[in-house]
């Protein structure tokens, strides 16, 4: 490291930070801030209150959080937010690059690397920005005899899928983009809709090495998705529902994983296949077929893939975290917010602080339950997600034949034997109605 | 149209199942060379390799420069393994004028031999490595590497490309304590290559992927011509070391290591063991050596040859026999030099090895052959 490692200084990095800041705010205040000024003075400003809104009083308005917290919450309950921020596609994708961040990092780390170091000055934080930015820049080159629209709509339907995969995950108590009674059905008709889209990319690129990748992944999918949806019966049986959230709210004692430990291992390896994750990552395989399905896509077209695979990661560890450990389900540990603040103020020497307008936000949208629900799921997530990683430095690819017989001989067998075990709790009384449950 | 073709433009005739693969030049599991599959599903029914992307013509260029000037030049085809690839020439060279090497001068050699040897068979494993889809496997020796290109570094001042021995000797003494610094590096590395056996060779998944493909039975392996680790993975004890030794290696206790399987796995095998099998005679050599001494015998400006003559030596290199005819006719320069190489020896084996396998089995068979496309070409 000490060879390598410029000379980095934290109070150099401090200092460059403040330098940022004051140079914005030096700029901001000699140009920006007289600009807004003048266009503002040549609006016609609306009467609120009886009150002419003058550029000052929309400043003051900005400032006073009794009227800005209602419009916060207001949008955080809107369907909007849930599909693009919180429990959907943005908090997916932050999940996501974290992946990706850590992913690089800790293989470093186990092959004796540094990992991405410069971009970013701390650790090469900043280096996945760099390669989106690389990749949106990059041409993006058609191969003459694809076939055109099927190509370019592969990688777009790709990430359409993934997304709509996060979207039937719930994180906390009530926060989840599509409530759907048939939950876990819905799981298993996007799980199916991946094949269809790869052999799609695959086919239209009229190449010999995409094809052949495309063909690997759809044997791989396809024979995995039948122990995968058998191992998931197991809880289906004992919680006598689909709705994720219910299964979710239903391991409030227990987690399932203690009494489906099979059904559990059976899931995490049909997982690693599904996702093409190494040691099943047959239909990339780089020295046999360079890139698999992906060798034609170039550009941001690979990106797009990149995005929705790990979109996909994502949403698999979720899905084994709602259905196997408990959901948000877990030991209180978010402290609960001083209330004070919001009611009567909270008096810090001679001065009184206090946020009117948070009460209703506070216990009705980020709620002390939510908080602590979401942060139970980000550690669980986090953690399979490691247990999903972790095989890339450890093992070498196996091979087609050898995969098939696993998925359609063994996974199949045990994901049955995590059903009988099942059907014998559930009659033995020791789980489902009448039971601990 | 009856004449020759090169491979890949012959007129075939075309069956709607197979479908052939054009698996290089460029692609990131072929090297610099390009093999021609042709496929039936997921079966290999033919396999075309076609070297010659990286031919340089040493050889003829070696009829061109006296017989120092072609040290620097000739070390090219494979450079992790320069002085392995140099050690053929310069014995001829040292026969052809007829000089005798001091005793120290050899010893070195046989060090500098043995150190490059496990500076190429790591490069050549962590290539096997990411051939499997091994990301580790491809970091770890590639790092471990640097252990020993350092010392290489001390010796002869050339992380790779030494260009250090010469006829009458090595180019250089060694530096001052570098027996201390040898052997310790030289342990360390020895117990760092122990510990790929947790992660790559007891590896279950590995073991199934390698073992029974590409299986090359002792007959076919002594019929087809193959060499080095190749050969003694297929059961026969061959080692140059042992069999013609050259140089010290006589005084020295050598161990070839041999495995019956003639798979892949044995073939990946083999070149690690004969890792450990040179770090003992790094150790052996340090031990035996002459303290001080000459380390070279100065030659005339232009060495020439007496008269017409021919000689022929032959080395253990880390991809097998590698041998070296050189022709003098007393000029300065040879007049003809043919180097005889493993890889392209080994490489004649692949299409009846790749016949009737999977297509996943390619990379693994193709590279546990240890072969260097530019050795091949040359």
């Amino acid at each position: 490291m000490s060879v390598i490692a410029p000379n980095f200084k934290l109070s150099g990095f401090i200092k460059s930070i403040i330098d940022d800041v004051v140079w914005f705010l030096l700029i901001f205040s000699l140009i920006g801030f007289p600009v807004i000024m003048m266009v503002l003075f040549f609006i016609p400003m609306p009467v609120i209150d009886g009150e002419l809104l003058t550029p000052f009083l929309a400043f003051t308005y900005l400032a006073d959080p009794t009227r800005t917290l209602p419009i916060v919450q207001a949008f955080m309950t809107t369907d909007m937010f849930k599909v693009m921020a919180f429990p959907g596609f943005g908090f997916a994708a932050l999940l996501a690059a974290g992946t990706i961040f850590v992913e690089r990092k800790m293989l470093a780390k186990l092959q004796l690397r540094v990992g991405p170091f410069y971009c970013g000055k701390v650790e090469g934080i900043l280096q996945l920005a760099g390669d989106g930015l690389k990749l949106i820049s990059k041409e993006i080159i058609i191969p003459a005899k694809a076939d055109k629209p099927i190509f370019w709509a592969a990688p777009v339907l790709f990430v359409a899928s993934a997304a709509a995969f996060v979207a039937l995950i719930p994180v906390a108590p009530g926060w989840v983009v599509a409530d759907v009674d048939m939950g876990l059905l819905a799981v298993f008709a996007v799980i199916g809709f991946f094949p269809i889209v790869t052999i799609l990319s695959a086919w239209s690129a009229n190449s010999k090495f995409p094809f052949i990748g495309g063909i690997r992944a759809l044997f791989q999918m396809v024979s995995f998705e039948i122990p995968l949806i058998l191992s998931l019966l197991g809880v289906v049986m004992v919680t006598g529902t689909l709705n994720l959230s219910e299964i979710a709210a239903s391991q409030s004692s227990f987690p399932w994983i203690v009494f489906l430990p099979v059904g559990a291992i059976v899931f995490f390896i049909t997982m690693l296949a599904e996702l093409e994750r190494i040691p099943f990552d047959l239909p990339e395989a780089e020295s046999e077929i360079v890139a698999g399905w992906l060798t034609e896509l170039s550009g941001m077209m690979y990106g797009l893939v990149q995005l929705g695979t790990y979109l996909k990661l994502y949403a698999f560890a979720a899905l084994f975290v709602v259905l196997f450990l408990g959901g948000w389900n877990g030991p209180m540990i978010v402290p609960p917010f001083p209330m004070d603040l919001a009611t009567e103020g909270i008096e810090l020497g001679p001065v009184t602080a206090k946020i009117g307008g948070l009460e209703p936000i506070l216990s009705q949208v980020i709620t002390q339950e939510m908080l602590n629900g979401t942060l139970m799921f980000v550690l669980k997530t986090v953690g399979v997600i490691f247990f999903i990683l972790l095989p890339r430095g450890v093992f070498p690819r196996i091979r087609i034949d050898m995969l098939l017989s696993l998925g359609w001989t063994k996974l199949i067998g045990l994901a049955f034997v995590n059903i009988f075990i099942a059907l014998a709790l559930v009659y033995a009384g020791v789980l489902g109605p009448g039971g601990l449950q | 149209m009856t004449a020759e073709l090169p491979p890949g433009l012959a007129i075939q005739k075309v069956d709607e199942r197979i479908m052939t693969l054009n698996v290089g030049p460029q692609h990131p599991g072929s090297g610099h060379m390009r093999i021609i599959v042709q496929i039936d599903g997921d079966y290999i029914v033919a396999c075309d390799p076609d070297p010659g992307y990286v031919h340089r013509g040493e050889e003829k260029m070696a009829e061109y420069r006296n017989y120092i000037t072609n040290i620097p030049h000739l070390e090219r085809p494979v450079i992790h393994d320069s002085c392995n690839v140099l050690y053929p020439y310069v014995l001829g060279v040292e026969e052809l004028l007829g000089i005798e090497v001091p005793e120290r001068a050899k010893y070195v050699r046989v060090i500098c031999s043995e150190l490059n040897r496990c500076i190429y068979t790591m490069y050549w494993l962590a290539i096997y490595g990411i051939f499997l889809g091994h990301s580790t496997m491809f970091m770890w020796p590639a790092g471990d590497r640097e252990l020993l290109i350092d010392l290489m570094e001390k010796i002869s001042g050339a992380r790779v490309t030494h260009a250090h021995f010469v006829p009458g000797g090595v180019r250089n003494d060694l530096p001052p304590n570098f027996e201390e610094v040898c052997l310790r590096q030289v342990n360390y590395f020895e117990k760092r290559i122990k510990e790929y056996a947790a992660v790559f060779y007891d590896n279950p998944i590995l073991i199934s992927r390698t073992q029974d493909t590409g299986v090359l039975s002792r007959e076919d392996a002594i019929r087809l011509g193959t060499t080095g680790s190749v050969l003694r993975a297929s059961g026969v004890d061959y080692d140059l070391r042992q069999k013609e030794p050259y140089d010290v290696y006589e005084e020295l206790d050598v161990h070839s290591n041999v495995m019956k399987e003639g798979d892949s796995y044995a073939r990946s095998k083999v070149p690690w063991l004969d890792m450990m099998e040179s770090c003992n005679i790094i150790r052996q050599a340090l031990q035996k050596m002459p303290k001080s001494g000459s380390v070279r015998v100065k030659l005339k400006p232009n060495p020439k040859g007496k008269g017409l003559d021919s000689v022929y030596k032959r080395v253990e290199s880390g991809r097998g026999s590698l041998g070296c005819h050189i022709v003098s006719d007393g000029k300065v320069e040879p007049y003809r030099l043919k180097m005889s190489v493993g890889s392209f020896r080994n490489l004649i084996a692949l299409p009846y090895l790749l016949k009737g396998e999977k297509l996943g089995n390619m990379p693994s068979v193709y590279w546990s052959l240890n072969y260097w496309p530019v050795e091949a070409d040359r």
